[in-house]
């Protein structure tokens, strides 16, 4: 049973497009990325899946449950950290993971699980304050909290890391991965892409409400044809690059130069031979291999365009 | 009722009602020491022997109307400035996450507007007694008036944070709407004794049956017949619940 199923999911508000029919199954305990710019349509898709927006066409279902027609059961398995600090002033952090947690039926039960997550998310100083006096790194924690008080199945943290301190992250990352080991699906967005390569095995890029890739991680990186090459050229090396070669070059920098290779058209080999027969010497190398970063800025330039 | 999230609801009400007396000295002792002060001046500057109905003194004929006032604006301001306050925070989202039904949220919420109701009317009236001590005569008219009364206002107030945008929106609904409807409906004076439009006026306002309803449960005269404002209270209190509950279900300014 796929842990979130979306099929031909689609939001209009008005006459604007915010999710175009997009479809999607997200397995039972994967770490998942859903990557993509401001405004591609994230935040619609997991507002629809969490009750918050109400889909203009399409399906959505969480743990299996439909998110209108099930909707009790497919909020029970759905944990949200959003990404505004939103906060209720009133209460201590206690407090409000009590009230949470009442929420979702779990009461007296529910109260060792919050004394384990007040301390895996280091809020033990902090669990009688009111939540009005806490820094804007503890707000997120108690989000965090917030979104698993119930424990639910899936786990969608919607850019949990904005705004947060190097510890706090390093420390959420870790709590996360525990409890994708445990069974939770986690469903990330986030802007930092290099989160998202470390985290998720897979990912999906939306770019203006449409689904622009959805693959594996290795494999997304695969299908990006470009490296780069970083060349130190010896004095008088420069002008004697082929011509071949010469228009591969997207930066020069002093006596270093960047060539752009596509890793089936212009391999290694065959271009450090042309650069030994044309006499060109260079004192260093450097390859970049593609990254998350450059898959993602050529999905969301490709579908944009 | 199967399906009904009963600890979801209790959780709700529960947090709405300790929400008002974690901050209980705006939300009960002020309106308590606002109807003292009305009493304070009323019973010094008219006379006392002044009757507004046959056999009731004017304090005994003020107290209940004062009571039922603070009950009608108390139930209105807890529903209205939590819910608003709770979108313009961001919070009522984990609310909204909850499986929690468009039916539990309004009735925790209107639940909680009740009991601020009561504590407030209860609060004036015990208060009252430094001036004038007046029993109900038929508590349990009383009563079922003021939980009626406090459903309709907690609705109202329930309709008023939904369709709000700003805190002036709602400051527009409790001093343009309530404020007046509650002043105009024979508080202070008896509606018997108006001019015959506004006494026509007043037949149409919902909030003339609260008062003289809830005035006859405690000195056991009235203009209308008591069944009559009860009839009316639980309509009144009906249709403001289910417009609140038809706002939610339809998600405006909530769920989109």
């Amino acid at each position: 049973m796929a842990a979130v199923k979306v099929e031909n999911l689609g939001k209009d508000y008005g006459s604007l497009r915010a999710l175009g029919g997009v479809s999607l199954e997200i397995g039972e305990g994967e770490f998942f990325a859903l990557l993509g710019p401001n405004g591609a349509g994230k935040s619609t898709l997991i507002n629809i899946l969490a009750g918050l927006v109400r889909p203009s066409r399409g399906r959505a279902a969480v743990a299996g449950f439909d998110v209108r027609r099930q909707w009790r059961k497919a909020r029970r398995s759905l944990g949200v950290v959003p990404q505004e600090l939103a906060y209720d002033p009133f209460f201590t952090v206690r407090e409000l993971l009590t009230l949470q947690a009442g929420y979702f039926g779990c009461g007296r039960p529910a109260k060792k699980w919050i004394d384990e997550l007040i301390g895996r998310l280091g809020l033990e100083e902090k669990a009688d304050t009111l939540m009005n006096h806490l820094s804007g790194g503890m707000k997120r924690r108690v989000l965090v909290a917030q979104a698993l008080v119930h424990r639910p199945a899936v786990v969608i943290l919607d850019e949990p890391t904005a705004g947060v301190d190097v510890a706090l992250r390093s420390r959420l990352w870790v709590f996360m991965r525990e409890l994708n080991r445990a069974g939770h699906t986690i469903i990330l967005t986030t802007h930092y892409l290099e989160e998202a390569e470390n985290m998720c095995r897979r990912v999906a890029v939306l770019n203006r409400g449409r689904l622009a890739a959805l693959a594996p991680l290795d494999e997304l990186l695969r299908r990006y044809s470009w490296r780069m090459l970083h060349l130190k050229l010896r004095s008088g090396s420069c002008g004697r690059l082929p011509p071949g070669l010469a228009e591969l070059v997207v930066k020069t920098s002093g006596p270093e130069i960047v060539l752009r290779l596509h890793r089936d058209r212009d391999p290694l080999g065959g271009v450090f031979e042309e650069l030994e027969a044309a006499g060109v010497r260079f004192s260093d190398l450097r390859i970049h291999e593609p990254g998350l970063t450059e898959v993602y800025h050529e999905l969301t330039a490709e579908a944009g365009s | 009722m199967n399906d009904f999230n009963l600890p979801g609801f209790y959780t709700l009400f529960a947090r709405e009602v300790w929400r008002f007396l974690k901050v209980s000295i705006q939300t009960i002792l002020t309106p308590v020491v606002t109807v003292m002060l009305y009493l304070l001046i009323f019973s010094s500057v008219i006379a006392n022997s002044r009757q507004m109905l046959p056999g009731v003194d004017f304090l005994n004929f003020l107290v209940p109307g004062l009571i039922i006032m603070a009950i009608l604006q108390n139930a209105f301001a807890n529903s209205s400035s939590s819910l608003f306050q709770s979108r313009l925070n961001g919070n009522v989202t984990f609310v909204l996450l909850a499986p929690i039904s468009d039916f539990e949220f309004c009735l925790a919420f209107v639940g909680a507007s009740v009991v601020r109701g009561l504590c407030v009317g209860c609060g004036v009236w015990l208060a009252a007694g430094c001036f004038v001590w007046v029993p109900p005569v038929r508590p349990l008219l009383a009563l079922a008036l003021a939980v009626t009364a406090s459903i309709a206002l907690g609705s109202l107030g329930l309709v008023s944070a939904i369709i709000a945008d700003k805190w002036d929106h709602i400051a527009a609904f409790q001093n343009f709407v309530i404020v007046p409807f509650s002043f105009l409906s024979g508080v202070f004076f008896a509606v018997s004794k108006l001019p015959l439009f506004w006494r026509r006026v007043s037949l149409g306002n919902p909030f003339y049956y609260l008062v003289d309803g809830f005035r006859a449960a405690f000195v056991g005269v009235s203009e209308m017949p008591p069944g009559l404002s009860l009839a009316v209270a639980v309509v009144f209190s009906l249709l403001s619940f289910a417009w609140a509950l038809r706002l939610l279900h339809k998600g405006s300014n909530l769920r989109a």
